[in-house]
């Protein structure tokens, strides 16, 4: 396996040259000597794939501690979604025999390709680092091919309350729709299937024009509470805050029920499911407790700003614009940062400038904070984390530097 | 104006052309005419209701392509946004909204007729054009230079009868060394940012479409050090040497995330 030995010295180097942790670049390296290699990595293995903008890492993980009840299942925990950290990740622990795997929207087509996967998680599709993703549609577009593609041996699990996620994966076989929810609807005003207006009235959706509409669900969240026929209403209680992780909770038991796994006995897994890759953890920095939140994108943020209106007192708003982030900064007015009017926002991150003018147009007080540490330390302490939402490296580098606490 | 000098800014289908945040620009604008003491009224319009055409600037954003049809078709039937801009009303039109607006533009395989309004024609480029877009005003320009980001698939030639909004330093913009263009009381560009954050100055420039001159006025707080960011942002992407070893790791990382691009 001479490619995974290139691929290893690539991520020490990576690692020695400060570049990153190094997953993804010594996968990079030696996908590049063979293409093959996640398909050989994955033979004999039963595979759930989990994609879409928002959700992914928590889905994954739910999924993961399911399955992970009675055997052994590889995940990519550190969230390195793109095929060279999925080789990594399958040749980690060549004695798993099941592997759930976050992989990047844009890769789906790529990674069922090559791994033939028994269960494909569609979760959402809205925009998103659209310098990288063009349009919403083409991605739609790719999904809706890879689900033409799939045989009866993989089940798809989508949401029905996403037209674009539906467009795509009803060109599968075999579905299991879970009505998980969508707030966000500005990537779904036109059908995907034939550009007609959708017609929406509350939670449904329809194409007058070519019959696209909101399928039956199998499993439904309505409220906090988990819906399945033949079963009595589950109560959700979730250790993770949010409508969104509810969202998640109730697709990842959708995917239970296509692994063959207990509804009541997977949503006591994921329960217990707290903090991925630190989201939502409390961190101290320069004294502070702050409440870490991610948000990366409109319908993430959309979200956010739910969880962070459940509290009062200043809010920490970090917005990076690098490769991992999304080039392009004018998504951030697409966000109803009015909801934060009559709280006070500290604007950090590379791209503080451009979240300042948002901010100001939307008419809510911010202050500009080249140095987060000493403006911390000014704040009256109010007895309660300080929420902190921030976009994917903003995040992961005030998470490198903070103490958990 | 209406019959009460009320300002009417009429943001045109914002839902569907405005994927790119361009929606803000029509906040923007009416903030701007506020600060400079004009009584003004947003009219929002909804796909794919009547446009009024009674309004004084109307705001078009960008889109994907299918957004862009059907923007075009509603707009071509129902009429409104030809018959205002007839009567003098000041247009500000930002990519796929500023290809609709000319003669013909791609979608999906096939050219289609926009709607005249702009001498101009789009079509596929060879390769999608995304990143800092630096424009510099022509010589004498009322224009200072202008900052945004672009992203879109088409280019745009212009004919006689439009002039370009200026040069381009750094990016791509029409395609042919230009971006944008003028004619008449329209104004385009395929600068996102939005362009009105990153570039007041165009926001002024188009309100004066309508009302004539109007006095300078100061930048919003922090627009000036937005702007100079920017710009440097712009400037420093070609002249910054990038470390060989760091260059040949984003490769290998561009080439795993290489998708199909659409023709």
């Amino acid at each position: 396996m001479v490619a995974l030995e290139v691929g290893r010295t690539a991520n020490v180097m990576s690692r020695r040259f400060g570049l990153g942790d190094g997953t993804t670049i010594g996968g990079a390296a030696a996908l590049a000597l063979d293409p093959h290699l996640l398909a050989e990595c994955s033979a004999g293995r039963s595979v759930v794939l989990v994609s879409g903008t928002n959700g992914k890492t928590t889905t994954t993980r739910m999924i993961a501690q399911i399955w992970g009840a009675d055997r052994r299942v590889i995940s990519n925990a550190s969230g390195a979604n793109l095929p060279a950290a999925h080789v990594v990740a399958l040749a980690s622990d060549p004695r798993a025999g099941a592997a759930v795997l976050e992989v990047d929207e844009g890769h789906l087509h790529a990674v069922c390709r090559a791994v033939r996967p028994s269960v494909v998680v569609m979760l959402n599709l809205t925009r998103d680092q659209l310098d990288r993703m063009s349009e919403v549609r083409h991605v739609a577009a790719e999904w809706r091919e890879l689900a033409s593609e799939l045989t009866d041996q993989t089940v798809v699990v989508a949401n029905t309350d996403d037209p674009m996620t539906v467009w795509a994966a009803s060109a599968a076989s075999r579905v299991v729709w879970v009505s998980a929810g969508q707030p966000w609807t500005l990537d779904s005003v036109l059908c995907p299937a034939c550009g007609e207006l959708l017609v929406r009235g509350g939670c449904d959706w329809s194409c007058g024009a070519c019959g696209l509409r909101r399928p039956v669900a199998d499993v439904a969240l309505v409220d906090d509470h988990v819906v399945l026929p033949g079963h009595p209403d589950l109560p959700l209680r979730l250790g993770l805050p949010g409508r969104a992780n509810r969202a998640n909770a109730v697709v990842a038991l959708g995917a239970a029920t296509a692994l063959g796994v207990a509804p009541e006995l997977a949503l006591s897994v994921v329960e217990r499911v707290s903090s991925v890759g630190g989201r939502y953890g409390t961190v101290r920095v320069a004294g502070r407790s702050l409440r870490l939140l991610l948000a990366k994108n409109p319908a993430g943020w959309l979200e956010t700003l739910e969880l962070v209106g459940a509290s009062t007192g200043p809010v920490v708003v970090g917005i990076n614009a690098r490769a991992a982030d999304g080039r392009d900064t004018s998504w951030l007015w697409d966000v109803p940062f009015e909801q934060l009017r009559g709280r006070q926002v500290l604007a950090v991150g590379d791209r503080r400038v451009d979240l300042a003018v948002r901010l100001l147009y939307a008419e809510v007080d911010v202050r500009l904070v080249d140095d987060l540490d000493s403006e911390l330390s000014t704040l009256e302490n109010l007895g309660r984390p300080i929420d902190c939402a921030l976009t994917y490296t903003a995040f992961q580098d005030l998470r490198r530097r903070a103490h958990d606490e | 104006m209406t019959s009460d000098s009320t300002l009417l800014v009429v943001a045109v289908y914002p839902a569907v052309l405005g994927t790119y945040g361009d929606a803000g620009n029509a906040a923007i604008l009416t903030a701007r005419a506020r600060q400079h003491g004009l009584d003004v009224r947003l009219h929002v319009v909804e796909p794919f209701a009547p446009v009024p055409a009674d309004g004084d600037v109307y705001l078009l954003g960008g889109s994907d392509d299918a957004a862009q049809s059907g923007a075009a078709d509603a707009l071509r039937a129902q009429g409104g946004l030809a018959r205002a801009v007839d009567r003098g009303a000041a247009v500000f039109a930002v990519c796929a909204g500023f290809q609709l607006l000319g003669k013909s533009f791609p979608a999906g395989d096939r050219q289609v007729a926009g709607l005249g309004l702009l001498d101009a024609d789009s079509r596929r480029l060879a390769s999608r054009a995304v990143g800092e877009l630096l424009i510099q005003p022509g010589v004498p320009s009322d224009l200072p230079e202008l900052t945004g980001y672009e992203n879109h698939a088409s280019g745009t030639t212009l004919g006689p009868a439009a002039a370009p909004l200026g040069t381009v330093e750094m990016g791509i913009g029409n395609g042919d060394g230009v971006d944008g263009a003028r004619q008449g009381r329209i104004t385009a560009t395929y600068l996102h940012g939005p362009a009105l954050a990153r570039n007041i100055v165009l926001a002024d420039h188009v309100l004066q479409q309508v009302v004539g001159t109007l006095p300078a006025l100061p930048y919003p707080p922090y627009a000036d050090r937005l702007r100079a960011e920017r710009i440097r942002a712009a400037r420093s992407r070609a002249d910054r040497p990038r470390a060989p070893l760091q260059e040949l790791f984003e490769q290998i990382g561009r080439r795993s995330r290489r998708r199909r691009s659409r023709p």
